[in-house]
């Protein structure tokens, strides 16, 4: 075996890279997971999570009717039951069953938009602080500007020239993001690109990218976890808002916005068919927000003994 | 401090350059034909294109940008496609029905979120804090919709107290049925005061812990004294900014409240101009958002250096 020339990093596979980075989430995850259940808000919201992920799993397969099936002659508008627990809505479709299968779509593409402008964020964010000067000036300019029109607004006209659907949609928030989330990672760049092991890596004549990624990024976490957790929070209110307007995902499938717009009509007579997908999407986004609160507090409680 | 001014508002004016040329070239790509929409399916292709040449559409689109952009320096806005007035007149009444409804939501929101946001520091880890604290995380948690609908459940069908729609005929103003009003300001509040509520309250905890706070309550100034001289105003400054950044999101609110209670404002003229393809109408209204935007922050800048001596603005 010929002794290393290059540092370690150097010789790892793609596929050893893969596996180190999916076990480096995941025990990132696990970390997270800890921290959370150590805070009041992180034990209400970890559970309303993982429920809402369920749902987003296997809602469509558990639900007890088809979101879609018909009742109209014999069950239209009716009042929570056993027949159908929540009631039905002015097609006489289950009310549950309907909010069951409406989770997958909403969440996916939440996630899918801010991940994505997570990722170009951070992206952005970050070489602009890191480059200074001249390039982060202008940068920074540009992302004022897309920062000074609400973010609803953008989506609304561009899903409104390209089509809404879970692609675009999910493609607008991550642009929409980038501004915030660049601003966030730009500032804490800045701290840290100044301290010790930053000039260290530099002066052994590490890439830029390197010192981006390797050096820098691992110290952002804290940091970019708790943007992160904000972000989805405001990506799934953003999707049920547009899903709300008629931008969502397109009827006949369920969609949470647009059946408590539908049944906005209906409400005097039939409160039910609202206050179910209501509810379920307060539900959701309480427990993203309690969950990153949890993950917040914890950080800031003094270290238990392991 | 007139250098700032000047360098701030003309990057005000930049800013708007840009957005205009995006709004112009996202309404470019709108699908749909306004000429198709005027005349229905019905229509001859003379018909078409008789009417492409009476609204300009024949024209390459930087002719028609520069036209429009030239109109809008001198106050021209041009007129509605759809309702064939002047876009400003379509406006004005709708704008005055928004700012109506903002600024009832504002002044309700901001002081009692910086009163007990105060409170709420003050009396940090109470039982009242942590209800509080709970209660707010709900309030941002929950969509304007949702809020809206809400409320309309409980206020307008079981209690009855209020209507469930807070339409009225054009032409008249929503003053003269203030109960119209109860209940979109409460459902713009909701999320606004919980925001600001939240900031001042851990602005207020901060400041709490400084030097200069404990030296004022040391040398033995009444705790009331302390806090409206020493904390209150150090807790505002980054208060202040958050309450700029939600003007911006104030505006997305209206599109969604105006909708969910058939208020007119210009959030649902917004939504209608989208649905016809009024172009010029929607160009206009963006650009307004879009300015509305950029003036609260420059206001906060502003204000941040009017509170704080020791920021120069430059």
């Amino acid at each position: 075996m010929a002794a290393p020339t290059t540092s370690p990093r150097m010789q790892l596979g793609p596929l050893d890279a893969a596996t180190s980075v999916a076990m480096a989430l995941l025990r990132a995850l696990a970390s997270l997971v800890r921290l959370a259940l150590r805070t009041p808000a992180g034990r209400i919201g970890l559970p309303l999570v993982v429920l809402h992920v369920v749902l987003a799993l296997f809602g469509q397969a558990l639900a007890p009717y088809p979101p879609t099936e018909f009742h109209i002659e014999e069950h239209q508008l009716e009042g929570p039951s056993l027949q159908f627990l929540l009631g039905t809505d002015q097609f006489g479709r289950d009310v549950l069953s309907r909010v069951m299968s409406g989770a997958t779509s909403l969440i996916s593409v939440a996630a899918a938009g801010a991940l994505l402008g997570i990722v170009l964020g951070t992206v952005v964010g970050m070489s602009s602080g890191y480059k200074g000067g001249r390039t982060d000036e202008v940068v920074m300019r540009v992302m004022d500007a897309l920062m000074s029109f609400p973010s609803l607004l953008i989506a609304l006209l561009v899903l409104t020239s390209l089509g809404p659907n879970p692609i675009n949609i999910a493609g607008t928030i991550g642009i929409v993001f980038i501004a915030p989330v660049a601003r966030v990672m730009r500032s804490s760049t800045l701290a840290i690109k100044s301290l010790e092991f930053v000039d260290a890596a530099r002066l052994r004549g590490e890439p830029n990218i390197y010192i981006i990624f390797r050096e820098i990024l691992p110290n952002t976490l804290p940091v970019l976890a708790v943007e992160a957790s904000v972000r989805f929070s405001y990506s799934i209110l953003l999707v049920a808002s547009l899903g709300f307007l008629g931008l969502g995902v397109q009827p006949p499938s369920s969609d949470w916005g647009l059946m408590i717009s539908e049944s906005r009509i209906y409400i005097v007579v039939a409160p039910w068919v609202a206050l179910a997908p209501g509810v379920a999407v307060a539900s959701l986004v309480i427990g993203v927000n309690l969950l990153a609160d949890g993950i917040k507090q914890a950080r800031e409680l003094p270290k238990r003994e392991a | 401090m007139t250098r700032f001014l000047v360098r701030r508002i003309s990057l005000i004016v930049v800013t708007l350059l840009v957005v205009s040329v995006a709004i112009f070239a996202i309404t470019e790509i709108l699908p749909g034909d306004v000429a198709q929409m005027i005349m229905g399916q019905g229509a001859t292709e003379q018909n078409l294109k008789h009417i492409r040449e009476t609204l300009g559409l024949d024209r390459p689109a930087p002719v028609r940008y520069l036209d429009w952009i030239g109109g809008v320096v001198r106050g021209d806005m041009g007129d509605s496609f759809v309702q064939k007035i002047p876009v400003t007149e379509v406006i004005e009444p709708r704008l005055a029905n928004s700012l109506i409804l903002a600024a009832f939501a504002f002044l309700v929101a901001v002081p009692s979120a910086v009163a007990i946001g105060v409170w709420m520091g003050v009396r940090q880890g109470s039982k009242t804090d942590h209800a509080v604290s709970v209660g707010s995380l709900v309030a941002i948690s929950l969509p304007e919709f949702v809020t809206g609908v809400l409320l309309i459940v409980v206020f307008s069908s079981f209690l009855g107290w209020f209507p469930s729609s807070s339409a009225i005929l054009p032409g008249t103003s929503p003053l003269t049925r203030p109960l119209i009003l109860v209940l979109p300001t409460l459902t713009l509040t909701g999320v606004l005061f919980a925001y600001i509520m939240r900031m001042t309250r851990a602005n207020v905890i901060e400041v709490l812990n400084t030097q200069y706070v404990r030296t004022a309550v040391l040398k033995g100034l009444p705790m009331r004294r302390v806090l409206l001289r020493h904390v209150v105003p150090n807790a505002m400054l980054p208060t202040i900014s958050v309450i700029a950044v939600n003007m911006g999101w104030m505006l997305g609110g209206l599109i969604i409240v105006e909708n969910v209670f058939a208020y007119p404002g210009l959030g649902q003229l917004l939504l209608t101009a989208i649905n016809t393809r009024d172009v010029p109408l929607l160009q206009t209204l963006a650009l307004i958002i879009a300015g509305t935007y950029a003036l609260s922050n420059l206001v906060a800048d502003l204000s941040y250096g009017a509170l704080d001596p020791r920021i120069r603005l430059t």
